[in-house]
């Protein structure tokens, strides 16, 4: 039986993890062992992933904590130049805090904090694509208070709205020469921190029959605004011909895009659940990365993204092997929203296919420990990014990316 | 509990198979770039300062990394190619020191006025911290030694001559040439001779055009080499450094037409208005009218030649007039009778004449043309009432010299080049290309306009290290059809140009 279950993980340790551009789908170590998958799921995650599940929580209070280690890395080579490169990017920590509260039988209050959106690359200084990108930190937490109301047993709504507060730090070397006396690329470095926005979520949950949920969330845009962050530039010719000062202060818009899922699980032979989730996120929001310095005589940096809206099939499993252990895998296909001549290598996201699996172990019958793994794997691709202009000119960036991914995670849930 | 442990330890297995992402081929593996026939584990390059990285009228240490042959070893890299050392300055500032005297100046940086007007090339401030004796002896895989003629590599001592080599040298007896074979390399690249006809050039011909002497002890610095002295030195060059290697590059001289130390200044320099023009005019008129005609009737030089020497502004831009010491030296026969000159204005126009579409006037004549070097003598002005000196123009005599040179050597550079199986550069064409139509990258267009061209640097001669990054690729090619190799060549825009910084 023991061998069993072991090949069970396996077998159904397909595939998951990042989605993307810089949407980082780790909202929670139960949801993740499924492929992310939630949307029609109740459990103590369901405050991101449907806030209409927490109403059908069987518990007076449900807390769910926990956090990932994001170990990514992408590796560059361009095979006409011989050049080639790695990231060594700090490994990522993504977290999430639930807690939801059945004040009655059809009303339930709820607190959430996670991080949806974030990326850390870091590439060796001066690089051969440097002058896109040295090393970037983006960072959101997402802060969500929640109602949800159950109009009967088949049908209930929630949602809540959504207080975000983010960090940009991004290092990039002004050209592909520009270097003082003694060989010293100049280089820019923008810094905001404390950027504030709002936004909300909605969903809806439905049950037909006792052994299906349909589900529907939507978590709208949410623009950070970053006004007034600090602008660094540093190795400047000492030349009024290149006048940068050393610091400047600068404006600068990221959208966190839109996101709509649908979904629908399905419980079957008493012990096992199978869940599909449908997401659509609306990246065509993020046309252009445009920074705007204050200092006049600086030209302002426009960026070309471009991105499309893109599609994510998430695909989750769960068997309650044993009182103890509840087992769990699934597999994802996240879209990429980069489009062909766009592939920047900040954000060097192409196709991937995400592999998931993970477990609970009941402790007792109010704790619970999560934990989860992904795998994301992207195929090799021949890649460029053609709207970077030096001297009214397009240089086109190209070569071969190989990404990969793994996020161990680990969660504790507290039910009273 | 069991359980739980060997699912984790299934799940890390699972993370732990692939941890960093790997390409298919990758670049940095083994095989996938190849040398071909050639070994490239120990590369020794062999030149002047082109070869040694120079750029901007001295020798530092951001121009040595971007050398071509550092550029090319970095290459060679990726297909077997070994440590690749330098004979590294001590900063990037650029001078010399010798005995605790500066004997060669920094480098040129690209300043400008505080508004950004008014860029023009000037020597960085500072005290230089390489001197001779605190060098690191050779020898080096990088033995280009600026100054050098072909001649100067085989002569054993140069050192004490050239403190470049000297700074080097494995000892007072040893040669260029002996100190690169020392290091058995097994491939190589040779790029001698531009000093041979460079210094009679940039110094507009002030010097002698030497064909004929077959004695380079007797030549002086500005000299133009010897065909049959370059072919016999540069031979025994090839020979020497071929001997154990599995194969090498030779690459020819370049004409003096290509580099924007003589096509930046233009033949017409000096603007006059119409009063000025005449009032100039009337000053020549004896000469044009009396003395040149007299002098054809007395034989002293033909009607051609007094034709060509007739001096003529008019309003706008107007050639200078100049000292051409090809023409008939007419200053003693004008201080006799009839002319009875004075011995000053004999000399004046001893070899005088215009300048004219077929000269190519110097980069440094431009802080001279036009200025009025006797603060009391407000009609002084050079070009204009005083001849621009000989050194500042090299005329189209003289560039036949020049070129004839250049085609002597290059004819031997080719020949030996087939004759020992060598990879042969046609540096000529490449730089007459980037001259004529530049050549495009990605990104940009590099040509050989000064400042602003992108392949060469503040003194107008050598290359900038985008334009010796251009240089690296030309030779990249040629080694990879030649051997049957895949080495990959480099992005040409990723390197640097000129630097900008005021003092």
């Amino acid at each position: 039986m023991k061998k069993v279950l072991l090949l069970a993980v396996f077998t159904l340790a397909t595939a998951v993890m990042y989605a993307g551009g810089y949407r980082v789908s780790l909202q929670g170590n139960k949801s993740l062992a499924m492929g992310h998958t939630g949307v029609a799921v109740v459990n103590s995650e369901s405050l991101f992933f449907n806030p209409a599940g927490i109403v059908y929580l069987e518990n007076k209070l449900s807390i769910s904590g926990g956090a990932f280690g994001v170990f990514s890395n992408v590796a560059y080579q361009n095979e006409s130049t011989g050049v080639s490169a790695r990231t060594d990017s700090p490994v990522g920590t993504p977290f999430y805090v639930y807690a939801s509260y059945q004040a009655t039988d059809w009303l339930a209050f709820g607190l959430a904090a996670y991080t949806p959106y974030g990326s850390s690359v870091e590439y060796e200084d001066d690089w051969a694509g440097s002058h896109l990108v040295n090393n970037i930190d983006l960072a959101a937490i997402y802060i969500q208070p929640t109602v949800a109301i159950k109009v009967n047993e088949h049908l209930s709504f929630g949602g809540g709205p959504i207080y975000v507060t983010g960090s940009v730090n991004f290092n990039r070397n002004l050209s592909r020469s520009l270097s003082d006396l003694d060989g010293n690329r100049s280089e820019v470095t923008i810094d905001a921190t404390g950027i504030n926005a709002w936004g909300f979520t909605v969903g809806t949950m439905f049950k037909p029959t006792k052994n299906i949920t349909i589900g529907a969330n939507y978590r709208s845009e949410i623009k950070m605004n970053a006004e007034g962050g600090d602008a660094t530039f540093e190795n400047i010719p000492d030349s009024p011909l290149t006048p940068f000062p050393d610091s400047t202060e600068f404006d600068a818009t990221l959208p966190l895009p839109a996101e709509m899922t649908v979904g629908i699980s399905y419980q079957f032979c008493e012990k096992w659940l199978f869940a599909f989730d449908y997401n659509r996120a609306f990246w065509d929001v993020y046309d252009s990365l445009d920074i705007d310095f204050a200092d006049e005589s600086i030209p302002d940096s426009k960026n070309a993204r471009n991105y499309k809206n893109a599609s994510i099939y998430r695909f989750g499993l769960q068997y309650d092997a044993t009182k103890m252990f509840t087992l769990r895998a699934g597999y994802y296909f996240d879209e990429s929203p980069v489009q062909s001549g766009y592939f920047a290598p900040e954000t060097p996201r192409n196709d991937s296919n995400g592999y998931t699996a993970g477990l609970t172990f009941n402790v007792s019958d109010s704790f619970q420990i999560d934990a989860s793994f992904l795998y994301i794997h992207f195929k090799e691709i021949d890649a460029s990014y053609d709207y970077y202009i030096e001297s009214g000119q397009s240089a086109p960036f190209s070569g071969k990316y190989k990404s990969n991914a793994f996020v161990p995670g680990l969660g504790v849930t507290y039910k009273m | 509990m069991k359980n739980t442990i060997k699912i984790f330890a299934g799940l890390i297995a699972i993370g732990l198979v692939s941890c960093d992402p790997e390409f298919e081929n990758p670049v940095d593996e083994n095989g996938f770039y190849t040398s071909g026939d050639a070994n490239l584990t120990n590369y020794v390059a062999v030149g002047n300062s082109l070869t040694a990285g120079y750029a901007d009228g001295a020798l530092y240490i951001t121009g040595q990394e971007n050398s071509y042959p550092n550029i090319m070893a970095q290459q060679f890299a990726l297909a077997g190619g070994g440590e690749f050392t330098q004979p590294l300055m001590n900063d990037n500032i650029g001078g010399l020191l010798a005995g605790g005297q500066q004997v060669f100046p920094n480098r040129f940086v690209l300043s400008a006025d505080a508004d950004g007007s008014n860029p023009s090339p000037v020597r960085l401030e500072g005290t230089p911290t390489t001197s001779v004796e605190n060098s690191a002896a050779g020898p080096f895989n990088n033995m280009g030694v600026p100054g050098a003629k072909v001649f100067h590599l085989n002569a054993n001592g140069y050192g004490s001559l050239n403190p470049w080599y000297g700074r080097f040298q494995t000892s007072q007896s040893a040669s260029v040439i002996e100190d690169a074979a020392s290091l058995n390399p097994t491939f190589f690249s040779l790029w001698i001779g531009n000093n041979d006809i460079l210094g009679y050039a940039t110094n507009g011909g002030d010097g002698v055009d030497q064909t004929g002497n077959f004695d380079p002890s007797t030549y002086g610095p500005n000299d133009i080499t010897d065909p049959n002295v370059f072919a016999a030195a540069y031979s025994a060059q090839v020979s020497a450094l071929s001997a154990g290697a599995s194969g090498g590059v030779l690459v020819n001289i370049p004409d003096v037409t290509s580099i924007p130390y003589f096509t930046t200044v233009p033949a017409k320099s000096i603007p006059l208005d119409a009063a000025t023009a005449g009032a100039v005019n009337a000053q020549f008129a004896q000469y044009n009218d009396v003395i040149l005609p007299t002098l054809v009737t007395f034989g002293v030089i033909t009607p051609e030649e007094a034709e060509a020497r007739k001096i003529n502004f008019s309003a706008g831009v107007n050639f200078p007039i100049m000292t051409d010491d090809d023409l008939t030296d007419v200053s003693l026969v004008l201080q006799g009778p009839p002319a009875n000159l004075p011995p000053a204005l004999a000399n004046l126009l001893g070899q005088l004449r215009q300048a004219n579409e077929s000269d190519l006037v110097v980069l440094t004549a431009a802080s001279v043309l036009g200025t009025q070097p006797d603060p009391s003598n407000p009609l002084g002005i050079i070009g204009v009432s005083i001849p621009l000196e000989d050194q500042f123009i090299l005329t189209a005599v003289e560039q036949g010299r020049v070129s004839a040179a250049a085609s002597a050597y290059n004819a031997t550079i080719s020949g030996l080049a087939s004759a020992n199986g060598l990879a042969f550069v046609d540096a000529r064409s490449a730089l007459a290309d980037v001259a004529a139509n530049g050549v495009s990258y990605n990104g940009g267009v590099l040509t050989s306009t000064f400042v602003t061209g992108g392949a060469f640097s503040l003194d107008g001669v050598h290359p900038t290290a985008r334009g010796y990054a251009f240089t690296a690729n030309l030779i990249i090619k040629e080694l990879n059809r030649t051997y049957g190799a895949t080495i990959p060549m480099v992005e040409i825009g990723n390197y640097p140009t000129i630097t900008l910084a005021n003092n």
